[in-house]
Formats: C-alpha cells, structure tokens, sequence
C-alpha cells in the first residue's frame, strides 16, 4: 500500500454544519442537506458560487425511499452545474465523505469542496430495521431473514467472552456518551442516566439492549474543505487533515474475528503512518471513535491502537475516556447521544474533532489543550473503518 | 478549480458479459472474470500486492441489496485494502481514481462497474423511484421515457432536427455495431425499418432506445511513471477528465439540452489544454441510449453546433470526418447501467490499440432521471 507521507498539498478544514439530530424531521432530504451546507459555508465565510466541487455521502438508498440518491441529494446539497459525486462505505460512508473531500483537494482537482452527508431513517415502514433485511448475501444469508441487532449481539457477546468483559462496564460508555451529549446543542438523546438503567432496559436480542443501542434519526451535516492558499485567505485558525485510512474487509462476517476490528487497525494505520503518528495513545488528544452500540466504542478505541485488546473498559472506568481525561471521547455525544442518521452521525464526528480544534466547541470543548484529533466510522457487514486524523 | 500534477495511464482492462442475459454467472462471478482479464492485461500483475486501492460503482437498488458497497471488495482482491463504492457513472468511478492517484494515497487503482440488469424484474419502477418523490414521482409517469421525450422535442425543436435524423442515428450504430465483439443488438437495418415502428413516446420508437444488457468491465490505471515501468509505451493516457450534475430536479435542469456534459467537456478540455475539440480528436465515443442524446451530447460537447446537418453529410459514420460511436454506442450493444462509461471507453481503447486512432473523446450519461454526466480525454502516449 502506498501512503502519501510528504503530502504535496495541505488541505483544510474551513467551515462545518448540522442540523437538528432528530426522529422524524419535517424537511425533506434535500432540504436538510441544504441547511447543513448553508451552515458550513456560512462558518467558512464562502458562498455557493465559490465552491468547485461538492461530495456527497448518504448510506443505503432505501432510508430515504430515492433510488440513485446522490443524483437526488445533489441539488440540495449545492451540486448544481459542478463536479459531484457520491461515495458509500455502508455506516462507515460519513467519514469517507471527509476522506473523498479531502482527497478532492490534495490531488488539485478543486481548490474547495463542500462535503455533505445526509440521512432521513425515520419514514421508512414499518421500522428503518426492515431495510436491513436487504443487507445480507441473498443466497447464503437472506433466506434465514436475520435481523442487524441479532449479529451485533454476537459480536458484542464475542467481545465479552474473549475478554471477560462485563455488562455493566460497556454499559458506562452509554452512561458518558449520553451525558456528554447534554452539552450538545443538535443532539437527540441527551440524558444523565445510570448503569443501572442501561442494564434494566429492554433486552432487544441478548446481551444488547434498549440503552446499548444508539437511534432512529433524521439529520445532515456538512463541511467545507480548502486548499492551502484558500485556507489561509479565509480563516486563522485553519484545521489540517493530516492523516486518511480506509479498508474494507471481505464480505463474509460470519468467518470474521468479532472480538476485533482488524479493518479498522488497518484503516488507523494508513493514517497514522501518512499523519507521522507512532504512539497513538500519547499523540492523539481528542478521537470520536463510532458508536452505533455502546460496546463498539470500546472495540473500535482498541482497533485504533488507543487502548490494547480488551483493556478498553478498564481505561474507560479509569476516566481516561471522560471528557476531562487523558485521551476524551466522543465529547460530542457521539451516535448514542446524538443521534445515528448513518452517514451524517459519521460526518457529526469530523465535525465535532474539526470544532475541537479550532476552539469553538462550546459547552462540548475538553478540558484540556486538544492539538491532534482523530474520528473513525465504522460499517457495511462489519467490515468498513474509515479514519481521519486532523491538527490544529 | 486546479489542474492535475501527474497524467494517469490505462495499463488494463477486462470485460465480460455484453449479453441481454448472463445465467452462468452471478454479478460478482462477473466481476471476477472481468478482473482476472484486467489484471492479465495490465501485466499479469497481482491485485493483493500491486493494487493500491480499489473503487466500484454500483447503486443500491440496480443490485437489489441493501448496502451494494459490502459485496465490492471480494471479487477483485479488494478485501482488507482500500476498498470503497461510488455511487456513478464508471467514469466517475475513474475520476476518484484519478485523483487517489494525484493525492499521493495511491500508485495503482481497480475501478469496477457491472450490470446484472436481467435479475431485475420490475425496472420500470425502479428508475421511477429515482425520481423526486414530492414533485414527479407523485404524478404516476406511466412511462419513465417521458423525460427523454420532453427533453427530445425540445431538443429538436431548438436544432430543426427530424425524426429522420434520429432514425439515421440508429441505423449508423447498428450498422456500426456489427463490427464489435460487444454488440448484441447491431443489425443491418434501414431507416424505413425505424420509421415503421410505433413510439414508446413521441418522438421515439422502440428502435431509438438502447435495451439494457448484463456485463462487467474492470479498468486499472496508474500513475504514468508505473505504467512505463509495466508496460514500457503499451498504454493509453486519460489527459482530461471531468464530470458534473447540472441540476438533479427537472424543473430546474436545461431540458433539450445536454448542460451537464457542456460542463464536465470544458473541465477535461482545460485539464487537456484542448481549444478545438472537433479538429482535436480523431473519433468520439458518446452516450446514445437515445437516439437524439448522440446529436444532443454532441452540441454539449462541441463537437458540432449542428450535428444534424454532420450527420446527414455522413461527418459522423464511421469512414466520417470525425466518427462518432464507430463500434455502434449503446444502441448496438445495449445499457450496462453504471458500467455504460467503461463500455465507450473499451470501445475507445480498442480503436486505440487497433492503430485506427491516436485521440478519443469519450462521454458518458447516467441515464432517466439524471442531468449527470462524465468526459475523459484518451489517447496514445
């Protein structure tokens, strides 16, 4: 694999919206990719006619009910008589929209690029679970109609077994994720609740649970990417993408280790590796690891080397992870507390680092001096990680 | 808008299918065959440690999965690599690898697209449901040719084209089409014939829409300081590209004529530093799953401001001043849904590798409901 280490063109972050993380918005998804972009190029102090090329990111078709859905997102999202394409990575598409954003800079095709990604899961009949029947291998897997909680609950079960991980201390990442989201202003399901109430929720397919389990939500988020020269023209405090991965691994999960996610090790270290990164546990200060179960923060925390295999738990009751420990994370909330629209819960993460970095994340900024960031995405079959590393 | 550091070289490609129906295989054997072809031609060489990353292009709904994107990494050595789905035109796939390429995060690059359009069995409805669901699906088109069809009156109304011209459109492209390997709908047919037929919707018949076809086509591409090392002068520049929506929503968009090539041309002509692109390339390889979308697309992409007049003096034939589809277009070998820019393209390369051409210009088209479409410069190095 070739990695760009001298990277010949800096790319940065300038600007970035969201709109309200809720069930059942009223707005369209054109309507909502709009609002996330006018936000981010509000925030970036550019104008629709200044943008080159727009990306856009939006996970399976059929939450939203449009059949080629980036042709249709398009002209919300500012697409109109430019370049614009769409990329998906499943759950992991979020910060894949980041990476194509940035990666739409650093090869010199455009000079800014607005990034939106968006999802609306609320209308789909009779529960956004039934798209998911439609995920699996139609051959092999479809005929036994199984159903998306019912694989998390074995890989979640894989993950306490091999470690000998208990419920009640996954359960303290839900209690942190929803307690920081109280801070946030777009976030759906802010809440103090207690590890008690995670384990007397709903068991929906054992060892997962009602609390475990991140929302339905409607939401978009977008952000403005630039080249250097750009940057500098429009802002002072220009965040830099230092550091992409991604990898997918093979379409067979039930062959997959559960206990870890080796596509997202790999995926960290394409980006530790361009972003110069050797210690990852001393050299990032801030990381949005992807939560869609409360158990996958632990999981993914150890994949990107912040934590070794299994021990992710005991940092986390240590408070290493809490938003005034050593290495805060998702100080946003994360999807647990924010909300999961699939593609835009992984944009909301660059979001949130890109905020943290700049300064500007108000009530939600960690306690101490953040310089180096780091959000990840997670999806398909269990096999997609997306990573992306920034720096103030 | 910047400009490319590094020009960026076809090293392979491999196909399979080009057939109405393909019941030996599923989509992903399809896929395979094509790689393992494209790999071959790129210099026998191994994607699991000679590929850097890996693009496919595939819709959701088109593969009647949920997440298409989890079954793209297996087929073409993909899995545990860089590995991702764009949701586009073939040549949009090839963009993205272009610009993996320039950014530094790759030296070679596997874009695939395919088409198992004969599993589907209600595709009707599905391109329906990639219209607006507010503003046009609500109105229960009984036909999803009806955009084509306002597009197309507009259209000639605008150039004073005749349904005579189209008819003669689609007689050179079957004829043309007799002489590819890929062309499962050439035939020698007459403009009478074209004319007889019934429309499907004014102004078009049966005969001036393109059938869907099952096949898959994988492109490998790299950076040129690779390709030489590989291939020594065996490969094909791409020297331009470009691609762009003009806007998604009809009621917003150009009808009758073809905007979003007008914009994505004039990016890959700047890349290419072409000026004049009529006297530039030596043949066009161009999107006509509709009959009058080769003369519309070919207004868009300044190869003539009037196309009907070139085509009726035979400019456009294959022993024409400039031919357009000389290996028959989609009309001959049918619409391999995301791989249809690929398809224009093998037929490019081919006419390339053959020694007939030195330059190609090729343009692609997403299709019903869209205003996408995507352009790439090749030509010999």
């Amino acid at each position: 694999m070739k990695v760009n280490i001298y990277l010949n063109k800096r790319v940065a972050v300038i600007g970035a919206g969201l709109t309200l993380f809720r069930r059942r918005l009223l707005e369209t998804p054109q309507e909502m990719a709009w609002e996330a972009a006018r936000k981010a190029l509000d925030e970036a102090g550019l104008e629709l006619r200044d943008i080159d090329c727009v990306v856009i990111g939006s996970a399976p078709d059929a939450f939203d009910g449009v059949h080629m859905k980036g042709e249709y997102l398009s002209h919300g999202s500012g697409g109109i008589r430019k370049p614009v394409s769409r990329v998906f990575v499943g759950g992991a598409t979020g910060v894949m929209t980041a990476i194509s954003g940035w990666y739409h800079v650093a090869s010199g095709l455009c000079q800014r690029v607005l990034a939106v990604a968006e999802e609306k899961m609320s209308p789909s009949r009779p529960h956004p679970q039934a798209i998911f029947k439609y995920i699996w291998d139609p051959i092999l897997e479809k005929p036994l109609n199984p159903n998306l909680i019912w694989i998390f609950a074995m890989e979640m079960h894989r993950y306490m077994a091999t470690y000998g991980i208990k419920k009640e201390d996954i359960a303290l990442v839900s209690v942190k994720n929803k307690r920081n989201a109280l801070n946030n202003p777009y976030a759906q399901l802010g809440a103090n609740i207690t590890v008690e109430d995670v384990l007397k929720s709903e068991v929906l397919v054992w060892p997962v649970q009602l609390l475990d389990v991140s929302p339905v939500s409607d939401g978009a988020a977008a952000i403005v990417l630039a080249s250097e020269d750009v940057a500098r023209r429009y802002t002072d405090t220009p965040v830099w993408v230092e550091g992409v991965g991604w990898t997918l691994d093979n379409t067979e999960w039930p062959a997959r280790d559960l206990a870890y996610a080796r596509y997202v090790e790999f995926a960290a270290r394409m980006a530790y590796k361009m972003a110069g990164i050797e210690r990852p546990n001393k050299e990032i200060d801030v990381v949005e690891p992807y939560d869609p179960f409360d158990y996958k923060e632990l999981h993914h925390l150890e994949a990107l080397q912040l934590a070794k295999r299994g021990e992710a738990p005991k940092l986390l009751k240590e408070g290493v992870f809490d938003i005034d420990g050593d290495i805060p994370s998702s100080p946003s909330g994360g999807l647990l507390g924010v909300g999961n629209p699939i593609a835009a819960a992984g944009l909301m993460k660059v979001v949130s680092i890109y905020w943290q970095l700049k300064g500007t994340a108000g009530k939600m900024q960690v306690k101490k001096p953040v310089h180096t960031g780091l959000a990840q995405a997670w999806g398909d079959l269990m096999q997609a990680g997306t990573v992306i590393i920034m720096r103030n | 808008m910047g400009s490319f550091l590094e020009r960026i070289a076809i090293l392979g490609v491999g196909w399979y299918g080009f057939r109405p129906t393909t019941p030996e295989v599923s989509f992903r054997e399809m896929v395979f065959e094509a790689a393992v072809r494209a790999y071959q031609d790129a210099g026998d060489i191994n994607p699991r440690s000679d590929v850097d990353s890996f693009i496919s292009c595939q819709e959701d709904f088109w593969e009647g999965i949920s997440i298409s994107d989890e079954f793209a990494p297996d087929q073409i050595g993909g899995a545990m690599r860089p590995t991702m789905t764009v949701t586009g035109d073939s040549l949009q796939g090839l963009a993205h690898a272009f610009m993996h390429i320039n950014s530094g995060v790759a030296n070679v690059v596997a874009v695939e697209a395919h088409s198992k359009v004969s599993d589907i069995l209600t595709l009707s409805d599905i391109i329906k449901f990639a219209m607006d669901p507010i503003y046009v699906r609500s109105i229960e088109p009984k036909n999803f040719h009806f955009i084509a069809g306002l597009d197309a009156v507009k259209f000639m109304e605008r150039k004073g084209i005749t349904r005579e011209d189209l008819a003669l459109v689609v007689e050179k492209n079957k004829r043309a089409g007799l002489s590819s390997p890929r062309a499962s709908y050439a035939s020698n047919i007459s403009v009478k014939d074209i004319l007889d037929k019934d429309f499907i919707i004014y102004p078009l018949s049966e005969l001036d829409i393109a059938p869907f076809v099952d096949g898959a086509v994988v492109v490998v591409v790299a950076s040129e300081d690779v390709a030489k090392k590989i291939k020594k002068d065996d490969y094909v520049i791409i020297k331009g590209l470009g691609f762009a929506t003009d806007s998604s929503n009809i009621e917003t968009a150009d009808l009758g004529k073809a905007t979003y090539m007008r914009v994505a041309s004039d990016m890959a002509y700047k890349m290419a530093g072409i000026t004049s692109p009529r006297s530039y390339f030596d043949s066009v390889f161009v999107d006509d799953r509709y009959s009058y979308k080769e003369l519309q697309h070919l207004e868009g992409l300044k190869i003539s401001e009037e196309p009907s007049k070139d085509l009726r003096e035979g400019n456009f034939s294959p022993q024409g001043e400039i031919p357009v589809n000389p290996l028959g277009g989609h009309l001959a070998k049918g619409v391999p849904l995301e791989a249809s820019g690929f398809s224009l393209l093998l037929d490019a390369i081919n006419y390339i590798r053959q020694g007939k051409i030195e330059r190609a210009l090729v343009a692609s088209w997403r299709g019903i409901p869209t205003f996408t479409g995507s352009v790439i410069v090749v030509e010999k190095p």
